[in-house]
């Protein structure tokens, strides 16, 4: 069974959403998602300033198996991208839910996260996998 | 239920996340299989290959028959002791499969593809008319391959101690017959190492010895890199019974030395050839991506002479950019691929990345 930390917020599509008391959202890929892709060899990172809608492509992640899109969890604006995944992909496998990280974003509607999985529920859904 | 090497136990001890392939429980890698490339290309990893089919060949017409066979010419081995690369063709010039011949003291021994099993078995039951031969699966022998610039003083810490000093000596391709035990030059991956063969139920504490001497395990994610950077064909892949020799890269696995020989797709290669002269016939490249992105399997690439297909594409560990194999139309001169809606340029280098860790193409 792979690590689903309790805070985090989930989407169906193995996104995860952390949001901080400042409300910024970051957002990354759970460590069930990286186990699926294998090693990771490039990330397509979005551009800061974007506004992007939930559930549409915010960045690609290409791994030694398949290149796979990364969803938007939410609503909102990019406001920063990791940039160290540029020279260190592999930090997705090593570190998913903090190294790894992938944009952080602000949140138009904080009812979004209301339509996410809690960590019990994605935990559920990976069984099912 | 799924065929299991005797090394199974050990893979999962390991950490390996094991996948089928071909019927056969394997380990893909045992935690990264980047990490596992490079163990290879920069120290010595261990593979299990025990899926591989072993066939012994043995009888009065063994080399008679192996002529008639194989498109390389078993006559080229003196001695025993002497390995070579070889394809079987059908009729029609079309690969069967490939696989390694090696010259023993009993015979011959090959060692064949793990998916292509029960076609290759067929087809020697098939064309063994006439010929005293004697036709034996090894299927309790274990394979383990050991490849990496310190692959051979590594393992010479795992072998009899009485044979280490001939192992150190084999050159490529060079082979050793050691009690019941064939210790071999001969790999898949661009790099120095041995590949030993041996009874099943011995396999596990040379293993162990393996590892206890400093060398890695190496999943078979791994093994593919390895094998696409030294631009070595995948069966089913970059070839099968459709393709000719000459349409992946293999015209010199075909052996003309002895005129008279006949074997099985010799009349079919011949025509192949002239249909190669006329520029009809496609050819196997390689192709480099100058930019990010990964080439896939199966990617149709445009030529100046026309569309091509990608038959290994992925990701080279070594040169941090994505590399393939293509059949492309003859002549080509450049060549792209659609990548994320737009087209990207793609270098074309003859089938070979990299050899002994350095690339090797301008």
């Amino acid at each position: 069974m792979s690590n689903i930390p309790e805070d985090y917020h989930y989407s169906s599509t193995h996104e995860w959403i952390k949001v901080d008391d400042n409300g910024v959202a970051t957002i990354g890929i759970s460590e069930h998602a990286q186990e699926a892709l294998g090693d990771i060899v490039f990330i397509e990172l979005p551009e800061p300033g974007t506004e992007i809608e939930a559930r549409a492509e915010a960045a690609v992640v290409e791994s030694v198996k398949a290149a796979s899109d990364i969803y938007s969890p939410v609503s909102g604006e990019i406001t920063e991208v990791n940039e160290a995944l540029i020279d260190d992909p592999q930090l997705v496998n090593t570190a998913p839910f903090d190294d790894g990280w992938i944009y952080k974003m602000t949140i138009n509607d904080e009812r979004d996260l209301d339509e996410l999985l809690n960590a019990e529920a994605y935990a559920d859904l990976c069984a099912d996998e | 239920m799924a065929s299991r090497t005797p090394l199974y136990d050990r893979h999962v001890a390991a950490g390996a996340k094991i996948v089928d392939f071909a019927g056969w429980d394997m380990p893909l890698h045992y935690g990264s299989q980047i990490d596992e490339h490079h163990q290879v290309r920069a120290d010595g990893g261990v593979f299990d290959v025990s899926h591989m089919t072993v066939i012994d060949v043995a009888g009065a017409d063994a080399e008679n028959w192996l002529r008639y066979l194989l498109a390389n010419d078993v006559a080229r081995l003196e001695a025993p002791g002497k390995a070579l690369y070889s394809l079987l063709l059908n009729h029609e010039g079309g690969v069967v499969d490939d696989l390694i011949v090696y010259r023993v003291a009993a015979g011959y021994r090959m060692v064949t593809n793990c998916a292509t099993r029960n076609k290759v078995l067929n087809w020697l039951a098939r064309n063994n008319h006439g010929f005293k031969v004697k036709v034996e699966e090894r299927v309790n022998a274990a394979i383990m391959a050991i490849h990496g610039p310190n692959a051979i003083p590594l393992t010479c810490r795992a072998l009899p101690e009485k044979s280490v000093a001939a192992v150190r000596e084999l050159g490529n391709f060079g082979s050793l017959e050691v009690n019941d035990w064939l210790v071999a030059r001969t790999g898949y991956t661009g790099e120095m190492g041995l590949e030993v063969i041996l009874p099943g139920e011995q396999a596990g504490a040379v293993w162990d010895a393996l590892l206890a001497a400093g060398v890695k395990p190496v999943g078979l994610g791994a093994r593919d890199t390895l094998r696409l950077e030294a631009g070595m064909n995948l069966y089913g892949q970059d070839m099968d019974e459709k393709t000719s020799p000459l349409a992946a890269n293999l015209s010199w696995t075909v052996s003309w030395r002895d005129q008279e020989r006949d074997f099985i797709g010799r009349e079919a290669v011949l025509r192949h050839k002239q249909r190669q002269q006329d520029g009809e016939l496609p050819v196997l490249s390689g192709l480099v991506l100058e930019t990010r992105g990964v080439l896939r399997t199966r990617q149709q690439v445009e030529t100046d002479k026309g569309s091509g297909v990608i038959t290994s594409g992925s990701f080279s560990p070594t040169l941090k950019q994505s590399i393939a194999l293509a059949r492309i139309p003859w002549g080509s001169r450049n060549c792209q691929v659609e990548l994320r809606g737009g087209m990207a340029p793609l270098k074309i280098v003859k089938p070979g990345f990299v050899r002994f860790g350095k690339r090797i193409f301008d």
